[in-house]
């Protein structure tokens, strides 16, 4: 079966850093792939090149088969790529029901509709809120985004990527600066959604990364060092020698 | 009534009752003997819309246009050369024939600067930011020159209109009427413009504005948006200067200047940014403090430059927002 | 030929005036990400201050030093009374803030200075011309303006690579918290910066006298050259200001003086000088327009 992901000898040049070094990495379908490393290590990068919002230097990279490299953001989002950010970024004027509504709105065709007033279709309306009510936000739906928690940013975060109906969800971080119980939620919805996107997930709470991962690739310094299942990671020497530094125990 | 009903009504009853008083406002003016009102509120209205245009850009998609004189200016000239070549009876570029109907120089000025936007937006939205800023003031401060050198429309001087375009079965020549043309077009725009803001292309635009790259991540070509954006905009601008022309009978360099563009930039934070009436509440108290300030000193624009810094520095949301606050407290 | 040299030496010389000006804008938005409308009243500020007083007094050296003074002040008064409050607020907030400065301005040169231009002559020292070349006598005065500008980019060059300061001005336009985190007095050093524009403002507003009118609105007009340059040039980038100003420098000039007798060869006279004129006004936009098609950062910045 192809992949739904399939990324062939990505490097992305800085100025003379290497952010991405040949990187060889697939997700297949229905899969959680978590994707771990240090600080630094060239996850975010990684994503923003996934979704065209960088260009990599050299590389290839296939959505379900098909090569993306040459489609810009929308083109990649329209064939089933969708992902998350790590620092919460959602229009902070809207409604929590208006930010996932225009998700919704502009996976449903162009936008290029100027006359109806689009906070009474209903269809776009009840959908939002049909999305909300799966990572568990539909009691805050009329609520500002500036005034939303830490915590539901992250879920709406979520339901905003979902609304745009993807194959393949890239998440950045989506436990960072949760708290424990607001972790076991975040790791309960995301393993309900499992049948239905595949992901990438990158993620420092490791807990959160054997709780949900298939399979697992450790990136250090833009390369991936080791891939492989939980069990094959805990015990990799290479990735106890660089990730962990000698001696430490694993979580 | 559902909340979202008695939301609509209480918003239309206030507009109501302004578009009363707009109705009414010409015998005001005679009631009261000051008939200049007439033409000031005249004035207004046609800034009004220009403004509201530019507001389009400015306060719903967050792209500083400082150049958005020049497509009132292309307005304005679209109806001098049309007019000039209608008295002249020898057609534009060889085919176009003149004309001084204000129901083809309209529409044709609105074309005209839509095009114009459509060239100037494309190349100013390749970058963003500061750079927006500086381009579209460039590219207008290049069309001021391109008007400046055309002597035969009239260069430096400009393009003097001997009468008002023609509109079947009106008398354009009389300014009563010419308001209440302005007054209709101006209540029509403004509808336009509340149903643009309330569609699927207006909630994206402000989503632009909210964040450019969450509306990217979740699959929004940004950048074709923008650009339609900017061209109903310069559109909008276009109407006015056609009007203008019509008005004041006379079309020149002037519109195009960047003093202009930066007084439609007043006028829209006068009013307040990213509200629909605003900026033509920033028209009124724009020409009314400028015929104020004017009459008593030549150097009135002092006076507007400490009050345009106030208004930046020390309110937030323009006029519309003080009188918000006033009346919380109130 | 000879002619033909004497042009790209007046080209060379507006320029070196550009850069004086382009050079302050872009540094001031680069660290600061400010963008400055009133950086032309700057310019405005030297011209009027320098001419008058070298007027009044008869020297040309008090005028210099007048124009320094009174850009600097002006500068620090700006940086200090309204553009500190306007960091980290929207484009929107500093474009008409600083509009209603150049208004302000506008307004109280006329209130003091009256609507007619000042006129100054060229001080006795640097009258007269020198021949360059066999042939070429270029005036002292415009040689001199070339020399300054490019001695002022050669200082400017040596203080952004070589010292702590241009070290710190380097890192805050690239990443201001860092800059913050360092410890530096960031408000001490975005006044430096401000002053130090706004003293190559009022120089080349000073040096401007002699050869242009000193008037109201000559700080706007050039000033919109200016950001032509600096997006040529590339935001923030000094070497892309120094480049883009030689550049549209000698092309603005160059259309000036050949493009009319070009048309001549096909229209009227008297049209051929105006949409000359016209033309060639418009040259350095359509260069712009050009330069967004294939490098919408700017000519000399890195393509990332």
């Amino acid at each position: 079966m192809t992949p739904i992901l399939n990324v062939r000898a990505l490097v992305k040049n800085f100025a003379g850093l290497v952010a991405t070094d040949n990187v060889d990495l697939t997700v297949e379908d229905g899969e959680i792939h978590a994707l771990i490393g240090p600080n630094g290590a060239g996850k975010s990068t990684l994503i923003a090149q996934l979704m065209g919002e960088l260009r990599p230097t050299s590389g290839t990279i296939e959505l379900a088969g098909r090569s993306i490299d040459a489609l810009p953001t929308a083109g990649r989002v329209s064939l089933g790529l969708a992902r998350t950010f790590q620092i919460t970024c959602l229009l902070p004027d809207y409604t929590v029901l208006d930010n996932v509504a225009i998700a919704a709105q502009v996976r449903s065709g162009h936008s290029f509709r100027f006359w109806g007033d689009v906070r009474t279709e209903t269809a776009l309306r009840e959908e939002a809120m049909q999305l909300l009510t799966q990572v568990d936000l539909q009691s805050r739906a009329n609520a500002l985004v500036v005034n939303l928690s830490h915590g539901e940013k992250k879920q709406l975060e979520l339901a905003v990527a979902i609304a745009t109906r993807p194959r393949l969800l890239l998440l950045d971080e989506p436990m960072a600066g949760l708290g424990h119980v607001e972790s076991q939620q975040m790791v309960a919805t995301l393993r309900g959604l499992k049948n239905q996107v595949s992901m990438l997930l990158v993620e420092h709470d490791m807990e959160a990364v054997f709780a949900l991962a298939d399979r697992i690739s450790v990136l250090v310094y833009g390369r991936v060092i080791a891939s492989g299942t939980a069990d094959e990671i805990r015990n990799d020497p290479a990735v106890r020698e660089a990730y962990l530094g000698e001696g430490d125990e694993l979580c | 009534m559902t909340p979202q009903t008695e939301h609509s009504s209480r918003r239309l009853l206030p507009a109501l009752a302004v578009l009363a008083l707009l109705i009414a406002l010409p015998y005001l003016a005679q009631a009261t003997g000051y008939t200049a009102m007439t033409t000031l509120a005249t004035r207004v209205l046609i800034y009004g819309i220009a403004a509201a245009s530019l507001n389009l850009v400015l306060g719903y998609g967050g792209m500083v246009s400082f150049g958005h004189a020049a497509f009132f200016g292309i307005g304005g000239y679209t109806v001098g050369i049309l007019y000039q070549h209608y008295t002249l009876g020898e057609p534009l570029f060889g085919f176009i024939p003149g004309t001084n109907q204000l129901l083809i120089t309209l529409p044709a000025a609105i074309v005209v600067s839509g095009l114009f936007a459509a060239a100037i937006g494309a190349l100013s939205l390749r970058t963003g930011g500061v750079q927006f800023i500086m381009i579209t003031l460039a590219f207008a401060q290049m069309l001021f020159f391109l008007f400046v050198s055309l002597k035969t429309y009239g260069g430096d001087d400009g393009l003097i209109i001997r009468r008002a375009n023609e509109l079947p079965g009106l008398n354009m020549r009389d300014k009563q009427t010419v308001y209440y043309v302005c007054l209709a077009i101006a209540v029509l725009f403004a509808l336009v413009l509340s149903r643009i803001i309330r569609s699927r292309f207006g909630n994206v635009l402000s989503g632009i504005r909210q964040s450019e790259k969450r509306m990217a991540a979740i699959g929004l070509p940004v950048n074709s948006y923008k650009l339609v954006a900017f061209i109903i905009s310069g559109m909008g601008c276009g109407l006015a200067g056609a009007l203008m022309a019509n008005f004041l009978r006379f079309a020149s360099p002037d519109m195009l200047h960047w003093t202009k563009s930066g007084e439609l930039m007043v006028m829209v934070i006068l009013g307040g940014v990213g509200t629909l009436f605003g900026p033509f509440l920033g028209a009124a108290v724009f020409i009314v403090l400028e015929s104020l300030l004017s009459s008593w000193t030549e150097n009135w624009q002092l006076g507007l430059g400490v009050i345009l810094l106030f208004v930046v520095l020390y309110t937030q949301g323009g006029v519309q927002a003080l009188l918000g606050r006033l009346r919380r407290r109130a | 030929m000879t002619l033909f040299l004497e042009q790209m030496l007046n080209g060379v010389q507006f320029g070196v005036m550009l850069f004086l000006l382009a050079a302050g804008l872009t540094l001031v938005f680069g660290i600061m990400g400010v963008i400055n409308l009133a950086h032309g009243s700057l310019y405005m500020i030297g011209a009027y201050a320098g001419t008058w007083i070298a007027g009044e007094t008869g020297s040309f050296l008090l005028g210099i030093l007048g124009a320094f003074a009174a850009a600097a002040l002006a500068g620090v008064a700006i940086e200090y009374l309204v553009v500190r409050r306007l960091y980290g607020r929207d484009h929107l907030d500093q474009v008409l803030a600083t509009f209603g400065l150049i208004l302000i301005f506008n307004q109280t040169i006329t209130l003091i200075f009256g609507r007619q231009p000042l006129f100054v002559s060229v001080p006795a020292i640097l009258d007269g011309s020198i021949e360059i070349v066999p042939g070429l006598e270029y005036p002292l005065y415009r040689l001199t303006i070339i020399v300054v500008g490019l001695l002022v980019a050669a200082g400017l060059y040596l203080l952004i690579n070589k010292t702590r300061i241009g070290m710190l001005v380097r890192a805050g336009s690239t990443n201001r918290d860092m800059v913050r985190a360092l410890g530096v007095d960031i408000r001490l050093l975005y006044t430096l910066v401000f002053g130090l524009g706004a003293l190559l403002a009022g120089l080349a507003g000073f040096m401007a006298g002699p050869i242009m009118a000193v008037q109201v609105g000559m700080g706007e007009q050039i000033l919109i050259t200016t950001f032509v340059v600096v997006v040529v040039g590339g935001v923030g980038s000094i070497r892309g200001a120094f480049f883009a100003s030689l550049f549209l420098g000698v092309v603005d000039t160059g259309l000036r003086a050949y493009l009319p007798g070009l048309l001549r060869h096909v229209l009227a006279g008297s049209e051929a000088d105006a949409l000359g004129a016209g033309i060639s006004s418009m040259g350095i936009y359509l260069i712009m327009a050009i330069v967004l098609l294939i490098r919408p950062k700017g000519l000399f910045m890195p393509n990332s």
